[in-house]
């Protein structure tokens, strides 16, 4: 019977799942700082040590596997030719593949765009455009821009097909490390994620963990196999999809709301009603969606902004505190902990708003339109009205008095009907911060990962 | 000879004037490529690649016309061909709306030209034998 040792090289944190096959669960687990700005391998091993002392002696493991999000993840710039097309698909390949996508452009590049890429480290360029046989004239563009500006960084290429001759010979040309993946747009409004997604993960584990002193850890592990999200990712499908005998929950939204992100995950059928007519471009099964503007600390101000001033004084009034004070506070003393149960509330309150504005852009809208034939609906983004499982992951909200608070704000609280929220959902809650590690354990044993997952769910 | 790709866009069947369109802009000297009623955007776009059209002229009667049309000039550039010609006409909204602004939304949707109920196809000729030439 085997021991898996499961690892999340994280931004702040290093953490350890041990997991016994014979007993079919989790038996230990641990963290310590990560240490990948002096040494990554230090954090592990102070990591490790306080795992083996909560075992009580040392262990051996058959495998040790890792996803990593250190040293800022995986940043990404997504480059496309009209917004709500090629655009659109290139940032939802770069969401899927785990990545954190810093940069997005449109249509022709400029120089101080192409200069932006330098400056924010972006670790892989996204390059779509056109459909297939359609537009080639901005991506022949656009790669010239991109393979003169030097960038030293991969670029994956996913646009027309018609032209991957002529990119690849640019690419070659400037001795860019260019890659060519198929169309992430083939047709109009249809996303092809797979290849391009595939190619990324590829060139993470090849490229990226090294660049950024991770992949020396893999002479203390096996391997690093994923970004942190990813593994998230994958986690939820198969909890949602279960895995041949074993049911899964049927359709799954994740909440995580971090320090500088809330990120949503849902795996569900983007629409199951036949009236209705869908709009705008595919929506992927598995989606993942990232709002760097909304977070508990790095981020809170952007909470700020997407408040009005009326909503600004009500919350003043109902809850007789200064928000946009208590905002700026968190803001500039990122480390705060909440230290008494007015400071504990706040942090709640503002968790839920970034809950709720998350979802606001995550879950699709519905549009009635009134016809000479009667009401026809038009349905943009994922129908999510029927999920019947909301799951909450990350610190804030594990460690919340009242995660279902939190979590009841990805709900239709207002009532408005062309918001395609979860309706009445029930709350669970990631209480041992095991999704990562069962997503890696999925790459092996998919049975053992859903069982495990299923067991430490709690509902709240 | 210029192409011009014609069709009723939606799920509109009204089909007598696309035929008459489809006579008229003939007897003008224009290569029609007739799409037909039940029209999508995307069989517009196809059928304005294939054939190397120079205008899109998209009819819609039943009143639904603004939400069948929107995105379509996002959808030609992505195509390729985002410096096409668009037109649209018929009865493009339901009732009687200020016309000034609904043709404002049109072009704002990224449509060439906009025209009001009751404007045949032969009052438009001359715009298209601007647009075009010939
Ligand atoms: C015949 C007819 C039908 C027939 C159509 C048969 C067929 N397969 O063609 C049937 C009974 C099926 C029908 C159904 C409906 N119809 Co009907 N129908 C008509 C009617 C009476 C005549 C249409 C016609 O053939 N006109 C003759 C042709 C030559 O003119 P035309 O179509 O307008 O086209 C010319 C111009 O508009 C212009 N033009 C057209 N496109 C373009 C584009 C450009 C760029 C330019 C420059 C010009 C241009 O040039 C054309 C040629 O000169 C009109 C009323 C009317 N008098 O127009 C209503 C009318 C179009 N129908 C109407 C409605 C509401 C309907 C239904 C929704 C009714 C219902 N509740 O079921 C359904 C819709 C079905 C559907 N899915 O499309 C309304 C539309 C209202 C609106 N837009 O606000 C109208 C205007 C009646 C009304 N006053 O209420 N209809």
């Amino acid at each position: 019977m085997a021991k898996y040792l499961l690892i999340d090289f994280g931004s702040t944190f290093t953490k350890l799942t041990a997991v016994d096959s014979e007993l079919g669960d989790i038996f230990a687990s641990a963290n310590h700082f990560t240490t990948v700005d002096t040494d990554i391998t230090i954090g592990y091993k102070n990591a490790l040590d306080q795992l083996s002392k909560t075992i009580g002696h040392p262990v051996v493991f058959d495998r040790v596997i890792a996803c990593s999000s250190a040293a800022g993840g995986l940043k990404m710039a997504a480059i496309g030719l009209v917004e709500e097309l090629t655009v659109e698909a290139a940032k939802r390949v770069c969401l899927g593949a785990g990545a954190k996508v810093d940069l997005v452009f449109s249509h022709h590049l400029n120089s101080s765009e192409v200069e932006l890429i330098k400056t924010k480290k972006i670790d892989i360029v996204l390059l779509a455009g056109g459909s297939d046989g359609g537009n080639s004239e901005c991506v022949l563009f656009n790669a010239k821009m991109l393979s003169e500006a030097n960038l030293g960084i991969p670029i994956v290429y996913g646009g027309n097909k018609s032209v991957q001759d002529e990119i690849k010979a640019i690419f070659d040309n400037h001795h860019v490390n260019g890659h060519i993946v198929d169309n992430v747009m083939p047709k109009i409004n249809q996303l092809n994620i797979k290849q391009a997604r595939e190619k990324i993960r590829e060139l993470f584990l090849k490229n990226i963990i090294e660049a950024k002193g991770i992949k020396k850890i893999e002479s203390e592990i096996d391997k690093v196999v994923l970004p942190t999200p990813e593994a998230v990712l994958r986690a939820c499908e198969l909890l949602a999809k279960g895995y041949m005998h074993e049911p899964g929950l049927g359709e799954v939204v994740v909440v995580d709301v971090g320090g500088a992100t809330t990120d949503l995950y849902s795996i569900s059928e983007p629409s199951k009603r036949g009236d209705v007519i869908l709009t705008g471009l595919e929506e992927p099964y598995a989606k993942r969606t990232v709002e760097g503007d909304l977070g508990m600390r790095y981020s809170a101000t952007g909470i700020l902004k997407a408040l009005t001033k009326e909503e600004i004084m009500m919350i003043n009034l109902e809850k007789g505190i200064d928000i946009e004070k208590e905002i700026n506070d968190r803001n500039t003393n990122v480390s705060m902990l909440p230290k008494n149960r007015s400071e504990e509330l706040i942090d709640r309150l503002l968790a839920e708003m970034c809950v709720y504005k998350a979802m606001n852009r995550h879950a699709g809208k519905m549009e009635e339109i009134y016809t000479p034939m009667g009401m026809v609906h038009h349905q943009t983004g994922k129908d999510l009205t029927d999920i019947e499982v909301v799951i909450g992951t990350g610190g804030v909200i594990i460690k919340s008095t009242d995660p279902k608070q939190i979590l009841a704000k990805t709900t239709n609280v207002f009532r408005n009907d062309f918001e395609l929220r979860p309706r009445h959902p029930k709350f669970y809650i990631d209480s041992t911060y095991s999704l990562y590690a069962m997503g890696l354990l999925s790459e092996f044993d998919p049975v053992l990962a859903l069982k495990i997952m299923k067991k430490h769910l709690t509902q709240v | 000879m210029k192409s011009i790709v014609i069709g009723v866009i939606g799920a509109d069947v009204h089909a007598v004037g696309n035929k008459i369109i489809d006579y008229t802009l003939t007897n003008a000297g224009y290569n029609v490529i007739n799409i037909g009623v039940l029209s999508s955007q995307e069989d517009f776009i196809n059928a304005a690649i294939e054939a190397d059209a120079e205008l899109i002229l998209v009819s819609s009667l039943y009143g639904h016309g603004e939400i069948d049309c929107r995105g379509m000039r996002q959808k030609c550039i992505e195509s390729g061909i985002g410096d096409i010609f668009l037109y649209v006409g018929g009865n493009i909204v339901v009732g009687k709306q200020d016309f000034s602004e609904v043709k404002q939304r049109f072009l704002q949707m990224g449509f060439n030209r906009v025209y009001p109920p009751g404007i045949s196809i032969d009052m438009a000729l001359n715009d298209i034998k601007n647009d075009l030439g010939e």
